[in-house]
């Protein structure tokens, strides 16, 4: 008797995943590849609207190549194993023609041998820690040259600042930058003593002991500044701790790099007013480019009080940038479409051109803001002209002579100018 | 429904900022009502200059002018300073229930029929707030009350520049107040320390005044003399400093203690539902961290209905969450778990699934993102003792809503009818029953009166964490670890374990950073607990087979 | 005393129900392997590797599924904690196919992991050591998880430490290395956990025949554990087993060490999990410290509740049905999963306490009784 439940359990089961998927040819294919449960979603599942927003808008303009975009949206449920098994399920099963998708750099990671081993194409919209190249990614987020290195600079030179904590959540992204921003804080002159260098884990709540120290180290005498990597659940209670011990932005600032406008919108903002945040957008930004897509957000989620953050802008030029690039190649074939990619030019929304460059890594302006009362931000400093994203950073020992370039005669992900030696597989 | 509840955000974020606005602008002094007349041109210099040429405009202002400039100062210092694009007459910004108006910043008279787009903000940054926030400080050294000098002066201890010296020099001697006084001579004799060209003698009795000072610029000014040269100022300076070192660490360790009587107190208050659900019932219910967020939402949702009265909010908010997770709880009692009595382990997994159904709903009712949920005033800031120790106010508010939520029960449990049967029932079911009492509806009473606790417990952790629908998880194996050290079914048990893991958490996360100090406690207890498996206080007798 | 003298009474003929499950088991493998590796693509018949990749994946869960099973449907010890085990077994592999990628990292170091590199490492920690020989890391897969088991179980079952007690204890363990995994300076790479693998004993991870192969092995270790399992349960061993869920106190009057019977058990089932574990990083390309988080713990233990408890079919099957549930729903209907998972906690606990198997069984049984009546009649 057991054993007939088996037989048509398994029956059921191979029936369902035997059953060959039929796709049409006449419409072009996006994955989509965001959390839209588990703890990332919180972050993730307005990437996926602002995709199916692009869609629509390109959609309503005619397609692509005279073809319909067909969106396909799956779910890896902030389950990293589960971002590489839905990103072969899109490439593989349901033919897309790219994928737009990834969060975390522990996902992109989990993805990254999937795109390498079926040559599929995606885009990666979200500030990270850099020291990657793939010929299958194109990095539209900020590279720490793009955000931590500029807002340690505004630090130093228009604040004054020769004390820095550097305090992040525990994973690669916080490590690698507070790497970077060591070597290159050193490299400035300020003493290994001047720098204090603290881990958290993902979720912490319970701030009184590393405040009290960052305290006791801002208190020297010295005007110190705090540099966060924090990650986002922990943000509201460090915030909040900060302000009840009394350490107001004149005192101490804290400048962040994953505090955007949509994690502001969760939170009571008036102890925070005039601590920082470095991006590339801010939604308080007054362009026309800028005016039309808040509008059209807001639109698109009907919501009036729906907000527009740095990776939507990513998320936005990168699918404007991919649109442009199969124009040019004049089919979606994903090597063709790579060729064609480098070089795009596109309107930020905030001004000026991004441009795509050699090592998959864009050129962007850099905005320093302050946070407001009202959950904006207010540009208080920006770059004259676009940075370009450094794949490799200079200040690491061990990527010091390393450059991508995705162009002949190079053609490599990891390309080292002593040596003349491409190593690795990406 | 999700658009009901952005619009109630919508104004409650418009009506909380006026409650704020309101408040600070209440304080300011209407002494003058017109700028004096030499001040209209740099008045107008203030619209038109950018950020970086604000700074000269306002130490001109500041050098023209007595407290009358107080209100300016402030209304910029919090960002509320506009001025009319017509005739560049400076307003403050008042947001009230509804509407944005404004009113003259000297005059404090309404302009009435002024929207949004005829005024505009003038800009401030952190570089210009802490200009002001000294500015004021210097202008209030001449202030009335005693209670002002004081603290402007210990606000310019940091910023001791020569014109702030100078001003000192020139109010101490006709300081009458005793306090405003020994603040200024501190202020004076950090100066004098730190003047190489004064003789010795001078700067040794100066730095004997600092010795035993807590305040940081002393102690910096010492470190840094003690680096000096001059042989007798650097023994002066040491022995000072060595005074003040023994003192900071005094209080170092009192700091550390708070720190883990608070960490002790939300574990207690986390967990203590669960002693009563768990330690009382024997029903594992995993469940329990969502009972605390549905306080937490409870909490936020009060505060959208009444966004005008934040500071009352949190009173009305601990009965609401009371009421909503009991309720719940109650439900749950009913439907589930009654029909699982005598299945621990089939309950646990039962409890489960309905903590992910509330998570769920939670995310499709409230989405995804954390709520916002405002902290009254009277929780704001700290309780400053001395300048290195403070206690703030939220935690300490909560150690001693945590001491009282449990004494509380105590007694409900010893004191209480309902007491009297939870504790018949819990030790010996049967004979309770045959004694006439309703068990059945004692077990929806008790596991109520666990989860309405654990809502109370939310409403307090709003104060301090996330609300998100994640909010319970992250307290339930702390919760579940809390109750078995103590020993089930023993309230004191719980207390006493929750402070104690608390303060050794605490105590060892500066030696081994956050992350290994909860390792190294979770470690401990799952040991313990192999040594000791009932517990610290074992119940004892024939309830605890 | 006449529960363990039925128990002892009852079939001894393993075989005969082990025989159909390995016979279909084995199967239904050779068949999707061949047609993925010989049919067309664009045959209805063929197996997309993606689909056999998922499958290989629902094989691994489904012996871990067994493994918990073992303990809590046979001995009645609700382990919440399994996820330990799996995810110590991965990493066991993880480490080894982190070895085998050489200087292919992205840094092209030869002696250290990128991850290490970029953490400024000089040489590799004394742990890493050995992992880059197959069979070490294997007995590594195998020998972590059984000792953290036997220590576990020796502090716990000895000290008679039972029921929900256990239950949270194990999950404070799974919860404790869940977050010393997350610590970059384990030397396990942190929240990324190790990823980007090249090749197994040669065979590169990408090709479809590896894939397949991996499958294959997985489907094959299942049959053997499954068997293995089903002879040990009903053994003389088992029955004591048996006799311990029932009633613990009277297999220990009687004079059995009930909590040497426990901590071997525990062992089996740890070690099983870590095969899964090992079986599984290969296939899904990363190992990370999620894998030990208490709700995946706990996930387990409702494949097994789902499947049917108690029997080790119902394992198999719970794990089979509710992970492809999952795949099925999180592509569907993300939102719903949660309810969907949840409701199917209360209402398989509070009406199918045996779990789809019981059912299938009760139904059958009044089938009987009713042909039995109407035949009377």
């Amino acid at each position: 008797m057991k054993i007939k439940t088996l037989v048509s359990a398994i029956a059921l089961t191979g029936a369902t995943l035997v059953a060959v998927p039929s796709w049409a040819a006449d419409t072009i294919k996006v994955g989509v590849l965001h959390s839209l449960s588990g703890t990332m979603a919180i972050s993730e599942s307005a990437l996926k609207d602002t995709v199916l927003m692009l869609i629509k808008e390109q959609n309503a303009k005619g397609g692509l190549l005279g073809k319909q975009i067909e969106p396909v949206v799956v779910d890896p449920a902030s389950n990293w194993p589960l971002f590489a098994e839905k990103a072969r399920e899109l490439i593989s099963k349901d033919k897309v023609d790219v994928i737009f998708g990834s969060w975390t750099s522990v996902s992109r990671k989990s993805v990254l041998p999937v795109l390498q081993e079926l040559n599929g194409l995606m885009f990666y919209p979200v500030q990270f820690e850099g020291e990657e190249s793939s010929k299958n990614i194109f990095y539209t987020g900020a590279a720490p040259n793009q955000q931590a290195i500029p807002a340690v600079n505004y630090l130093m030179n228009d604040l004054g600042v020769k004390r820095f904590v550097l305090a992040g959540t525990d994973y690669v992204y916080p490590r690698t930058t507070n790497k970077i921003l060591e070597a290159y804080l050193q490299s400035k002159g300020v003493p290994a003593k001047d720098i204090m260098v603290n881990y958290t884990p993902f979720g912490q709540s319970d701030w009184q002991s590393i405040v009290s120290q960052i305290k006791k180290f801002g208190s020297q005498g010295i005007k110190t500044a705090v540099v966060s990597t924090i990650n986002g659940d922990a943000n509201v209670p460090f915030y909040k701790e900060l302000a009840n011990q009394g350490i107001s932005s004149e005192d101490i600032p804290v400048v962040a790099f994953s505090v955007g406008e949509q994690e502001l919108s969760g939170l009571d903002t008036k102890p925070l007013v005039g601590h920082l945040a470095a991006w590339n957008y801010f939604e308080s930004v007054d362009t026309p480019e800028n005016e039309k897509f808040i509008k059209a957000w807001k639109t698109f989620k009907k919501d009036p009080k729906a907000v527009t953050n740095d990776p939507m802008e990513a998320t936005y030029i990168g699918f404007n940038m991919w649109v442009d690039a199969v124009k040019k190649a004049g089919t979606t074939d994903v090597d063709a479409v790579e060729k064609a990619m480098i070089g795009q030019k596109f309107p930020n929304l905030t001004g000026g051109m991004a441009v795509m460059n050699k090592n998959h890594y864009l050129s962007k302006p850099v905005l320093i803001g302050e946070i407001q009362d009202d959950g904006q931000f207010e540009t208080v400093w920006e770059t004259d002209s676009t940075v370009p994203g450094d794949s490799w950073s200079d200040y690491l020992p061990s990527s010091k002579n390393v450059i991508a370039d995705w162009t002949s005669p190079i053609n490599c992900g990891h390309y080292n100018t002593v040596t003349k030696k491409c190593s690795g597989e990406n | 429904m999700r658009h009901f509840i952005a619009l109630c955000c919508c104004l409650f974020g418009l009506l909380s900022s006026q409650a704020y606005s309101a408040e600070s602008s209440t304080s300011t002094s209407p002494s003058a009502n017109q700028p004096p007349a030499e001040l209209a041109p740099l008045m107008l210099e203030l619209t038109k200059a950018k950020y970086s040429k604000l700074l000269p405009v306002l130490k001109k202002i500041e050098a023209n002018s007595d407290e009358s400039m107080l209100p300016l100062f402030r209304t910029m210092m919090n960002g509320n300073l506009y001025f009319i694009k017509t005739n560049k007459q400076l307003v403050q910004l008042i947001e009230d229930a509804n509407q944005k108006t404004y009113q003259g910043i000297f005059s404090q008279q309404l302009v009435a029929d002024l929207s949004k787009r005829d005024v505009s903000k003038i800009k401030v940054n952190n570089h210009l707030r802490s200009y002001l926030r000294n500015a004021i400080a210097r202008i209030q050294l001449t202030s009335s009350s005693a209670e002002v000098r004081k603290n402007a002066v210990r606000e310019l201890l940091s910023s001791l520049d020569e014109e702030t010296v100078t001003t000192l020099e020139r109010l101490y001697s006709s300081e009458t107040n005793q306090t405003v006084k020994t603040e200024m001579g501190l202020a004076l004799a950090i100066n004098t320390a730190r003047q190489a060209s004064l003789p010795n003698s001078t700067r040794i009795a100066a730095i004997e005044r600092l010795s035993g000072s807590l305040e940081n610029t002393a102690r910096n000014v010492l470190t840094q003399l003690t680096n000096q040269d001059n042989p007798a100022i650097k023994a002066a300076a040491e022995h000072a400093l060595k005074k003040i070192t023994q003192r900071v660490e005094r209080f170092g360790f009192l700091n550390q203690l708070f720190f883990g009587l608070s960490l002790g107190s939300v574990l207690l208050l986390a967990s203590i539902g669960l002693a009563i659900t768990f330690g009382v019932m024997g029903v594992i219910n995993m469940a329990h961290g969502e009972m605390i967020m549905l306080g937490a939402y409870t909490t936020y949702v009060v505060q959208l209905m009444m966004p005008n009265y934040i500071d009352y909010s949190i009173w009305v908010a601990i009965p609401a969450a009371f009421l909503v997770s009991g309720i719940v709880g109650v439900l749950i009692e009913r439907l589930v778990i009654r029909h699982l009595h005598g299945r621990p382990l089939e309950t646990l997994l039962a409890t489960f699934g309905i903590s992910l159904i509330l998570q769920q709903l939670v995310r499709t009712i409230f989405s995804p993102l954390n709520r916002q949920v405002s902290t009254p005033s009277w929780m704001s800031g700290s309780w400053e003792i001395n300048p290195v120790f403070s206690l703030t106010l939220n935690r300490l508010y909560i150690l001693a809503f945590s001491l009282l939520v449990f004494f509380a029960l105590v007694m409900v449990l010893k004191k209480t009818s309902l007491g009297l049967n939870v504790r018949a029932v819990s030790q010996n079911r049967n004979m309770a029953k045959a004694m006439g009492v309703k068990t059945n509806w004692i077990d929806a009473m008790t596991f109520g009166l666990g989860s309405g606790i654990a809502g109370i417990a939310g409403v307090a952790l709003s104060q301090l964490t996330n609300v998100g629908p994640n909010l319970g998880q992250d307290y339930i194996i702390n919760s579940f670890m809390v109750v078995v050290f103590g020993g089930v079914g023993n309230l004191l048990g719980t207390l006493v374990a929750a402070f104690s893991l608390g303060i050794a958490t605490k105590f060892l996360e500066p030696m081994t950073g956050a992350v290994l100090s909860t390792i190294l406690v979770l470690v401990f207890i799952i040991l313990f607990i192999q040594k000791r498996p009932k517990g610290l206080f074992p119940q004892k007798g024939r309830a605890a087979e | 005393m006449s529960v363990i003298t039925q128990y002892f009474s009852e079939g001894r003929t393993s075989g005969k129900h082990t025989m159909p499950f390995v016979i279909i088991l084995l199967a239904v493998t050779a068949m999707a392997c061949l047609s993925n590796l010989y049919l067309p693509a664009d045959s209805a018949l063929h197996v997309s590797t993606y689909s056999i990749t998922l499958l290989g994946k629902y094989l691994c869960y489904a012996m871990l599924a067994l493994a918990v099973d073992i303990i809590w449907g046979y001995c009645g010890i609700l382990s919440l904690g399994h996820g330990a085990f799996f995810a110590l077994g991965g990493y066991a592999m993880g480490m080894y196919l982190m070895r085998q990628i050489g200087d292919r990292g992205a840094y092209g170091n030869p002696d250290l992991p990128d991850f290490m590199v970029f953490l400024g490492w000089k040489e590799l920690p004394w742990f890493w050591h050995g992992m880059d020989q197959f069979w070490f890391a294997m007995i590594m897969a195998v020998l972590i998880p059984g000792l953290l088991a036997f220590v576990f179980g020796w502090l716990a079952f000895r000290s008679r430490v039972t029921g929900v007690y256990l239950s949270i204890m194990t999950q404070a363990l799974t919860y404790a290395l869940l977050l010393a995994f997350f610590r970059n300076e384990m030397g396990f790479g942190g929240n990324n956990g190790l990823t980007d693998f090249k090749d197994i004993v040669g065979f590169s991870l990408q090709s479809d025949t590896t894939r397949v192969s991996l499958f294959a092995i997985t489907a094959l270790m299942l049959a053997v554990v499954f068997v293995i399992s089903h002879n040990i349960l009903s053994s003389r061993f088992g029955k004591v087993i048996l006799a311990v869920r029932d009633s613990e106190s009277r297999a220990r009057f009687i004079g059995y060490r009930t909590d040497r019977y426990k901590i071997w058990l525990f062992v089996f089932s740890a070690v099983i999990a870590g095969i899964a574990g090992a079986l599984y990083v290969p296939q899904v390309g990363i190992i990370n410290p999620g894998e030990f988080s208490p709700i995946n713990s706990i996930e387990m233990v409702i494949w097994v509740a789902v499947g049917g408890r108690g029997t080790l079919i119902g394992a198999v099957i719970g794990a089979l049905l509710v992970n492809y549930a999952k795949t099925r729903f999180t592509a569907i209907l993300p939102e719903a999963w949660l309810f969907a998972l949840g409701g199917l906690f209360v209402l398989v606990t509070l009406y199918l306490p045996k779990g789809i198997v019981g059912l299938y069984t009760q139904l059958l049984e009044k089938r009987r009784t009713q042909s039995v009546k109407e035949s009377e009649a």
